[in-house]
């Protein structure tokens, strides 16, 4: 055991400080987030610096250009990020699922094809698993995927809902029914869907903080050329738990990373405001021990997947921690306000309002609570199947 | 990085676990025997020579075994103001300590001596009725000005550290027992764990467990390395693992159902240890202020860059 960093490690920290402090806009630092991350030059001009610089793929293996750096390297670039108040690349999708997917998945022609421009920011990528009738059960989506008769491609039809960048990505990792008459978790297949194509329509949805994050993806008779299947017809369940695998053994550190923001943010607002009130002072003081407990159990993950290349059960409660948490922080730093918290132009500028309200969908999103307490119950308690 | 034990520390794990499964109560000689009291005590003196991570591993089984005899007061407690001799001793089996805190003495029927901001006193007064039945608080008798001298002081970090991982063993060993009695016990037909009301509560344990288990392992490793650290992440994980360890046991009391709240089930006593746990040498309000006084107004900018 040892928490410091190894002199690569330091090496590599201080590089990647330093390269934050020399290329971070100031007008990017501290950026809220939300729809805003997709908009104007200023947030792709950054996701390309960073590309360029290499950080995007830390851990990909350099045949896919990446920089086959251990998972170490990404926690650090994230702590970094974070300390330094950075926007996430806006390629977090290819980065972390569709590339993983296609580098597990994928043909040579696809990693030939797909990877490198997601490394270089080129091309954005959106995800769609979710409908208006399957969320938490992903086995139930009735998208069509249907082989058409001449076996040159397959024909799209159906609609896609809590789709982030969709408005702005150029391919979806997409699972539709590839046949409808197989059984449960081998009825789905899983393609890449150009965004592009003719009969694909993007809606924003506009979210309870008025903002439109995420989107509706209407698809009618798209054409999908076979070449873009990704693994087997009847297999996309397995391939979505790789994408799905992914975003949990990454997102923890990317989650955490957004919780430190919040903490230093609710740090200064509180020696702003005087930090006198010793209830304040001792609920203030919970979000740190608590964000520090979710960053130290992402290291025993980490150290767990670095030393066996398998993810612990440590970190599978990361997610479902973190949501509730934020939700509580973003309330205490609004009450911090005091009868100035329903403003939205006050003087953080409707920061914490916003965070506040988008907080809801945390508990929702990247699998429900309720999913993931199951998920914990039954797979790594081994309580009896609920269903 | 690395923020796992070693292999050695992890065979102490299971060694302690399979013993203390085997015998939940053993004589104290027989600690000594396996150099549990003397594991961080100089190999020159008749000990292991090792460090308090391998002392975190043995809180952690100790703990989830709820052992009943002074090993807290001896080792988590006292060690650190005892000088060679003494130490010689204990690592021998033939001395037990406790130490004065807050005018109260963990075990002071237990034990032989005890460490008090005068100097050492002969562990002579009044045990007093405690929830706790297994590890009872003790008064001792007025100052009488006849305390020997110690060679060292009493280290709050390492106590606190020690305490976070007894928690994470207790919450642990709470998990287990809910997890058990849900997949068993039947109604309506089915075992009740298949009842996400039941299931989640469970759900909770763990990932409470697991977030307390790495505060307590971070608090052991600054006090195993005397980081500067060592204060506030003992303080952090004192605070979050015996709220934890309460948590849990209540959680399992009412997974239990009425078998839990009786006298007959082993539930009681992890609560009342938990508790225990929660209010030696600070509630979790104290440490949390502690906390805040150290972000808010220390030094550094808010947030550790790296958890060290």
């Amino acid at each position: 055991m040892d928490l410091r960093d190894t002199p690569e490690e330091a090496q590599f920290r201080a590089e990647v400080r330093a390269w934050i402090q020399e290329n971070l806009p100031d007008e990017l630092r501290g950026h809220r987030g939300g729809a805003a991350r997709f908009e104007g030059e200023a947030l792709r001009a950054w996701s390309r610096a960073l590309s360029d610089a290499g950080y995007p793929g830390l851990t990909w293996p350099a045949e896919y250009g990446g920089r086959g750096a251990p998972y170490s390297f990404q926690a650090i670039f994230y702590e970094e990020m974070a300390r330094a108040e950075a926007p996430p690349h806006v390629g977090v999708i290819g980065l972390g699922m569709a590339g993983p997917t296609i580098m597990a998945h994928g043909t040579d022609a696809q990693k030939e094809r797909y990877l490198a421009k997601i490394l270089s920011a080129e091309e954005i990528w959106c995800q769609g698993f979710s409908e208006p009738n399957a969320g938490s059960d992903l086995a139930a989506v009735q998208t069509a995927v249907t082989l058409a008769p001449d076996g040159t491609r397959f024909i799209v039809n159906g609609q896609k809902v809590w789709s982030s960048y969709a408005h702005i990505a150029d391919f979806c990792i997409l699972v539709g029914r590839g046949d409808p008459d197989a059984p449960r978790y081998q009825n789905l297949t899983y393609v890449i869907v150009d965004m592009h194509a003719p009969g694909v329509e993007v809606r924003p949805l506009r979210q309870i903080t008025g903002e439109a994050e995420f989107n509706e993806i209407f698809l009618t008779d798209v054409e999908v050329p076979r070449e873009n299947l990704l693994g087997e017809i009847g297999q996309g369940w397995q391939v979505a738990m790789t994408t799905l695998l992914h975003e949990r053994a990454t997102l923890g550190f990317a989650l955490t990373t957004t919780l430190e923001v919040g903490v230093r943010k609710l740090f200064s607002l509180v020696r702003e405001r005087g930090a006198d009130d010793p209830l304040t002072r001792d609920r203030v003081a919970r979000e740190w021990i608590e964000l520090q407990a979710l960053k130290l159990t992402n290291y025993r993950a980490l150290t767990r997947l670095m030393q066996t290349g398998i993810p612990g059960p440590e970190g599978s409660g990361v997610k479902l921690h973190w949501s509730e948490q934020n939700q509580r922080l973003t309330k205490l730093a609004l009450e911090l306000h005091g009868p100035e918290a329903q403003l939205l132009d006050g003087e953080s500028g409707g920061y914490w309002q916003f965070q506040q309200l988008r907080s809801r969908g945390n508990t929702i999103e990247a699998g429900s609570s309720e999913v993931l307490r199951n998920i914990i119950a039954e797979r790594v308690l081994g309580l009896p199947r609920s269903r | 990085m690395n923020f796992a034990f070693t292999e050695e520390q992890e065979q102490l794990k299971q060694e302690a676990r399979s013993f203390l499964g085997g015998k939940p109560e053993p004589a104290w000689r027989e600690l000594a025997e396996l150099g549990w009291l003397g594991v961080s005590v100089p190999e020159e003196l008749g000990g292991a020579g090792l460090g308090f991570l391998e002392e975190a591993v043995l809180f952690e089984e100790l703990g989830r075994a709820l052992y009943a005899g002074p090993y807290f007061a001896t080792v988590g407690l006292a060690l650190p103001a005892l000088g060679d001799e003494e130490l010689s001793r204990v690592a021998a089996g033939d001395e037990r300590w406790s130490a004065e805190i807050d005018g109260l003495v963990p075990d002071l029927g237990s034990v032989d001596w005890v460490v008090t901001d005068d100097g050492a006193a002969r562990a002579e007064g009044e045990v007093l009725p405690t929830v706790d039945e297994t590890r009872p608080l003790g008064r001792l008798v007025a100052a009488d000005g006849d305390r020997a001298p110690l060679a060292g002081t009493l280290d709050r970090s390492r106590t606190l550290a020690a305490l976070a991982c007894e928690a994470v063993g207790i919450a642990q060993k709470a998990l287990e027992l809910g997890v058990e009695y849900a997949s068993t016990r039947h109604q309506f037909g089915k075992p009740i764990g298949v009842y996400q009301a039941v299931s989640h509560k469970l759900a909770d344990t763990y990932v409470e467990t697991e977030l307390g288990r790495s505060l307590a392992y971070w608090a052991a490793w600054c006090v195993a390395e005397g980081d500067e650290e060592a204060p506030l992440a003992a303080a952090a994980a004192k605070a979050f693992c015996s709220e934890v360890a309460v948590a849990a046991c209540e959680r399992a009391i009412q997974v239990h159902g009425g078998i839990g709240f009786t006298w007959e089930h082993v539930l009681h006593r992890y609560y009342k240890r938990a508790q225990w746990i929660e209010s030696f040498w600070g509630f979790p309000a104290e440490h949390r202020a502690a906390v805040a006084a150290h972000m808010l107004e220390g030094a550094r900018d808010g947030i550790p860059v790296r958890v060290a």
